[in-house]
This record gives structure tokens, C-alpha cells and sequence, in this order.
């Protein structure tokens, strides 16, 4: 990836909380990990030398479970905490180095954020809401409505303009905070588990929204989950943080085809890999015709299976985005990408 | 072993210079400064009398109809003005409608002055815990020392009067409204301020747009026990020269005036009630983005 498209670079970011954080910092940068320094120093390590540039116009999803330094990070960006060592940059501009004024602009402008928990304003109205990022930029009350106006109707909540959040149930909720982040134009959007407070059918539809808005609005999203399926679905690229360190950060079907380790392979572990893995990641590479059907590759094995399944010994072609015939894959390879890679274990016996 | 036994305070003499050097040190002071300090609160007095005047002066059905409508528009409740409209006419009946006024006004102007003081201070204290620990102690004293204690500077320093009554009734009725405010806005949920920081929101943007409003039912509460410790001040506060409902009450303790006392008690306590009840509607209407649920 060039550097030109790269919006948000972050570079040797350290957190430590604590007293002292300071001493402790180079305790961590010597190699102590987590339990020792809260040992040793009662520090807590938020996170530990991360490095991570974010594409611009891309969904860069952060996952790991909880305690692993996701949503700190995510507040680093826009610098609801500070770091305690490290540089992120933002078109060249290290954000770290604004002054308090000019951070006030930055927020205003370039991110906003959804939270997982809504945070949205009780005693504001969800047309109140919605404008707020734009009413504290001190614009008219006729414009800034009149926009809110807009992105309510975008995430489908016309004619809720007078309730209040107490009123709506939670993916309505959420709605509004989505239409809350997107009513600033900022041109960076970010995440913080955004989905995670809603109920399974809920959050996939939200998803959907989300994916929907993403295709016409081609914003810079950082997007923190500690679920899979969820990260898979919508990231289009993922790093995985454990213990605040950062263990990968690559393609989705990379994290799956070739997880760093146990960590990541235990994430992995109970996915539907027949449902997430695509072609193009098992694929023999070829450039001549095979003599089954024609598939694209970016589709998934479970419905490559389907098509096979009515000519099991002819091998099926892949062709990319353009046309052009990029591989090819036979049933043995197809049983070969559902199973389980060795490294991950498996639970079958006998 | 007489240590043991006997405590080993000061000597007689010690203590009585002690006593007689802080004594003259405040009555040099209250010569030096008393003056100008009195000078400092000539129009503050200038107000009160006025003030006073102004709710005494008046036809009393205009008085009725003007707390009336002010009961209505802070309760929009039937009840709470009927309730109001008979207790009135029961106070005046009863001959108590000058002392009532009078009372009214210092309770008004007293109130007043508290929320204007009060809430900045607590604000401020909510912004930094250095703040907090400086104020609590403070507010810790006023509540606890006996108002007679603190009413002897404030007399030696501007004699008997209204003024000084209204100092003596803020000190005590103050910490109320301070405590509450710098809780209300300690309380306002963490999450919701974080959404304000992460749009770029500046800190008056975030107190009067966020933290305010969300803190109002409890700064509320905090205005609602000034003014009911604001009435509890009147009694002690005519033992320096304030009128009103207190005087009464203090002529029928030294004379054993049981119906006296108990006529004036109970209007006091009418008044509470009254002003009680309309401020916690008013606190309820202002939030109703709380009540309403689902439709």
C-alpha cells in the first residue's frame, strides 16, 4: 500500500496508567509485560508499541477481547487520553503536538465517534442530538437542523425528531448516535463497539446500514469489536491486540488462513470457515481456463461448494473483479480450506 | 502524678489574656473597618427596605393573586394554588398578613442571593477537587457552629439590623445549594461527557449544554433546602432586628405565649410547604424528558 493513502499513521504508541508512568515505560520498552509491571511498578499497561497505519477510505477494524487496549487506542486518536509516549499522525500532522484549541477544531472537523453505550444526550432531543456536533461549531440553528434533518431520515428514524433517547428502544438508539457522528461531515469515523450493546439481529442490520452508508460516503472508519464474525464482515483490514501489544494486523482472509498465533488462532477457532473464506485465498493460480464453472474470487467456499456440487470432479475457474482468470479449484482443495489448520487443534476424537 | 488527674491546661490568666487579645483584636478591627463595611452594604439595606416596603405596601388581593400565579406557573398543579390561596387567607385572617410579607421579602432576597453565590461556587468546586477540598471544610463549619456564635462577629461588625439578619440567614442556608451543585455535576455521566469531548465541545459549551441541565433536579433540590433552611434562620434571625414572622415567635418564648407562638410557628411552616412543594414541581417539569416513557 502506497503511502498516499495512508490517513492515520501511529508509531510507537505506548500507555501506561499509573503513577509513574514514566519509569515504567522503560520497564516496558526493556520487554516487561503486563502482570510484571502491575507487579513490580502497580502500573497498568494500556498498550505496548503499536504501530498501525489506517487507509484512507477503508474500515480498519481493532479486535481483541476485553482488557486488551482496543478502546484505548481508539481514544488516542481523537485524544480523549493521553498517551504516554509515541506519535500519531494525521496527514502529517502529529495530533499529539495540537494545541488545545486547535484539538478543539480537529474534533470538530475531522472525527467523530459512536460509543458503545450511545452516550447520547438524555435531555436533548434526537433532532438536538444529532445536531450537536454542529451547534457547538456555533452554526445557525435553521442549518444545522436542516442537516441533522437529513441524516436522521438517512438511518431511517423520520419523524422521531421530538423524542428523546429515553424513548427509543436501543438500535434506534444507536441510530441516532450513528447519524450524530455523520451529521459533522469529519472525515473519520470512529467505532467503539458500537454494535456490541445490541441484540444479534439488530446489530446485523445495523451492519448492513453501516456497510450501506460506507459504500457512498467512503469514510476512514476505525472500528473496535471483540467479535469475529462482526470484524470479518466489515473490516477490510484487522488488527488484533492482546495485553495492549499489537499481534497482527493484516488482510481478514490472511487472519484466517494464516493466524500469528495461539492468540489469534483461538479467536479463530469457532468461525464458519466455509462461510468467510474466500476463493481467492485457496485457489491454485492459473491463468487457463478449467473445464468447470466460472466463479469470481471473492466468493466464499460454501457456495463455491454448492456449485460444484453438481459436477464434483470438474474443477471450477476463478476470475477477479475484471474478468480475468486468475486460479482454479478442485474439491480437495475446497475440503482442504474448510478444515481446520493443524496448529489450531481440534476438538473432533476417535 | 498530678498531671495524671488534673489536665494540664493553660493557666487562668494565660487564657483570659488569650480570650481579651482576640476580643480586642476583632473590636479593633470591627472600629477600624466597621464603618466602611456598613458603607459597603448601604445599598444592600437600601434594597431590603425597600423590598419590604414594597410587599407590605401592597394591596394584599394583589399580593394574593400575584403568589397565585406565580404557585401556578411553577406547579401547573389545581391543588398547590387552591392549597396556597386558603393558606394565605388563613394568615391574614389571623393578623399575621405584615409579618408574612416581611418575612417573605428577606426569605426572597436571602434565596436569591445564595443561588447566586452558591451555584458558581459549586461549579467551581466540580471543575477541580483542590477547590473541593478547600470549600468542604468550610461549608462543613457553617452548618455545624451554632448560629449564635457566628451572629456575635457579625453584630460587633454591623450592630443590629436587617443586614446583618440576612448575612446570619445566607451563612446557614448556603451550604445546601453549594454541595449540590458540585454533586449534581460530579454525577453527570461520564459517557455523555466523553461524546461532548469527542465533538470538539469547549468546557462552557460542555457545563451549560451538558452538565447543567443533566445536574438541574439535584441543583434543585439543593435550592429547594436552602429555602427551607433559609425559614428555619427566621426565628433566630429577629433576635437581631429582623421582622417578621420571627419576632412573634421570640416574644411568646420569654413570655410563655402559648397561642402566639404557635400561631406564628405554624405560618412559618405554611410558607415552607408552600415553597417546598411549588420548587420540586417546578424541578419535576423542568426535566421531562425523564417521565415520559415509551409511546
Amino acid at each position: 500500500m502506497n503511502s498516499k493513502n495512508i490517513l492515520i499513521k501511529v508509531n510507537q504508541l505506548y500507555k501506561i496508567f499509573g503513577d509513574g508512568d514514566k519509569s515504567a515505560l522503560d520497564l516496558v520498552k526493556n520487554g516487561m509485560g503486563k502482570d510484571e509491571l502491575l507487579e513490580k511498578s502497580n502500573c497498568v499497561l494500556g498498550l505496548n508499541n503499536i504501530n498501525l497505519n489506517i487507509n484512507r477510505g477503508k474500515i480498519q477494524v481493532v479486535m481483541g477481547l476485553s482488557g486488551s487496549g482496543k478502546s484505548t487506542l481508539i481514544r488516542h486518536l481523537n485524544r480523549l487520553i493521553e498517551p504516554t509516549s509515541g506519535e500519531i499522525l494525521f496527514n502529517d500532522t502529529n495530533i499529539l503536538n495540537l494545541t488545545s484549541k486547535e484539538l478543539i477544531q480537529f474534533r470538530q472537523n475531522n472525527m467523530s465517534m459512536v460509543f458503545q453505550k450511545f452516550a447520547l444526550f438524555p435531555h436533548k432531543t434526537v433532532l438536538q442530538n444529532v445536531g450537536y456536533g454542529l451547534a457547538i461549531q456555533n452554526i445557525s440553528k435553521d442549518q444545522w437542523s436542516e442537516k441533522a434533518q437529513k441524516w436522521i431520515k438517512r438511518v431511517g428514524l423520520d419523524g422521531y425528531e421530538t423524542y428523546y433517547p429515553g424513548q427509543l428502544s436501543g438500535g434506534m438508539q444507536q441510530r441516532v448516535g450513528l447519524a450524530r457522528a455523520l451529521a459533522t461531515d469529519a472525515e473519520i469515523l470512529l467505532m467503539d463497539e458500537a454494535f456490541s450493546a445490541l441484540d444479534p439481529l439488530i446489530r446485523s442490520e445495523m451492519q448492513n446500514i453501516l456497510l450501506d452508508l460506507q459504500s457512498e460516503l467512503h469514510k476512514t472508519i476505525i472500528f473496535i469489536t471483540h467479535d469475529l464474525d462482526e470484524a470479518l464482515k466489515i473490516g477490510d483490514r484487522i488488527a488484533i491486540l492482546r495485553d495492549g501489544s499489537m499481534v497482527q494486523d493484516s488482510d481478514p482472509q490472511e487472519i484466517i488462513m494464516n493466524p500469528a498465533d495461539e492468540y489469534v488462532s483461538d479467536f479463530i477457532k469457532d468461525i464458519n470457515r466455509a462461510r468467510v473464506i474466500q476463493a481467492k485465498s485457496i485457489m491454485t493460480p492459473t491463468n487457463t481456463k478449467s473445464s468447470g464453472a466460472t466463479v469470481k474470487e471473492d466468493m466464499v467456499l460454501e457456495d463455491i461448494l454448492q456449485i460444484m456440487s453438481d459436477a464434483p470432479s470438474k474443477p471450477v475457474t476463478i476470475e477477479n473483479s475484471k474478468g480475468k482468470i486468475t486460479g482454479k479449484i478442485e474439491m480437495v482443495n475446497l475440503i482442504e480450506g474448510m478444515k481446520r489448520p493443524k496448529s489450531l487443534g481440534t476438538n473432533i476424537t476417535g | 502524678m498530678d498531671w495524671f488527674f488534673n489536665f494540664p491546661d493553660m493557666s487562668r490568666s494565660d487564657l483570659r489574656e488569650f480570650k481579651k487579645t482576640v476580643d480586642f483584636a476583632f473590636t479593633d478591627f470591627s472600629r477600624t473597618y466597621g464603618q466602611s463595611i456598613e458603607e459597603f452594604f448601604e445599598p444592600l439595606l437600601m434594597f431590603l427596605v425597600w423590598f419590604e416596603k414594597l410587599f407590605i405596601n401592597t394591596p394584599w388581593p394583589v399580593i394574593i393573586f400575584s403568589i397565585l400565579l406565580l404557585a401556578w406557573i411553577g406547579s401547573r398543579s389545581i391543588l398547590i394554588v387552591v392549597g396556597t390561596f386558603l393558606s394565605f387567607m388563613l394568615i391574614g385572617y389571623f393578623g399575621m398578613w405584615e409579618d408574612t410579607m416581611s418575612t417573605l421579602a428577606i426569605i426572597l432576597v436571602a434565596t436569591f442571593l445564595c443561588i447566586a453565590i452558591g451555584i458558581p461556587l459549586g461549579i467551581a468546586m466540580a471543575r477541580s477537587n483542590k477547590v473541593q477540598a478547600a470549600i468542604v471544610p468550610v461549608l462543613d463549619v457553617m452548618q455545624t457552629i451554632p448560629s449564635f456564635v457566628y451572629l456575635i462577629p457579625v453584630v460587633m461588625l454591623l450592630g443590629i439590623g436587617k443586614v446583618p439578619g440576612l448575612i446570619a440567614v445566607c451563612i446557614y442556608a448556603i451550604p445546601p445549594i453549594v454541595r449540590l451543585t458540585n454533586l449534581g455535576i460530579r454525577l453527570v455521566d461520564k459517557d455523555v461527557l466523553e461524546a461532548a469531548d469527542s465533538f470538539g465541545a469547549n468546557y462552557w459549551q460542555k457545563l451549560f449544554g451538558v452538565q447543567m441541565p443533566l445536574a438541574l433536579p439535584t441543583i434543585f433540590a439543593g435550592v429547594n433546602q436552602t429555602i427551607m433552611m433559609a425559614l428555619a434562620m427566621v426565628v433566630i434571625a429577629s433576635m437581631i432586628g429582623v421582622k417578621g414572622l420571627g419576632l412573634p415567635v421570640l416574644r411568646a418564648i420569654s413570655n410563655q405565649y402559648l397561642a402566639l407562638g404557635l400561631m406564628n410557628g405554624l405560618a412559618i411552616v405554611i410558607l415552607a410547604i408552600i415553597f417546598d412543594r411549588v420548587t420540586q414541581k417546578f424541578g419535576l417539569r423542568m426535566q421531562k424528558y425523564r417521565n415520559e416513557g415509551k409511546d
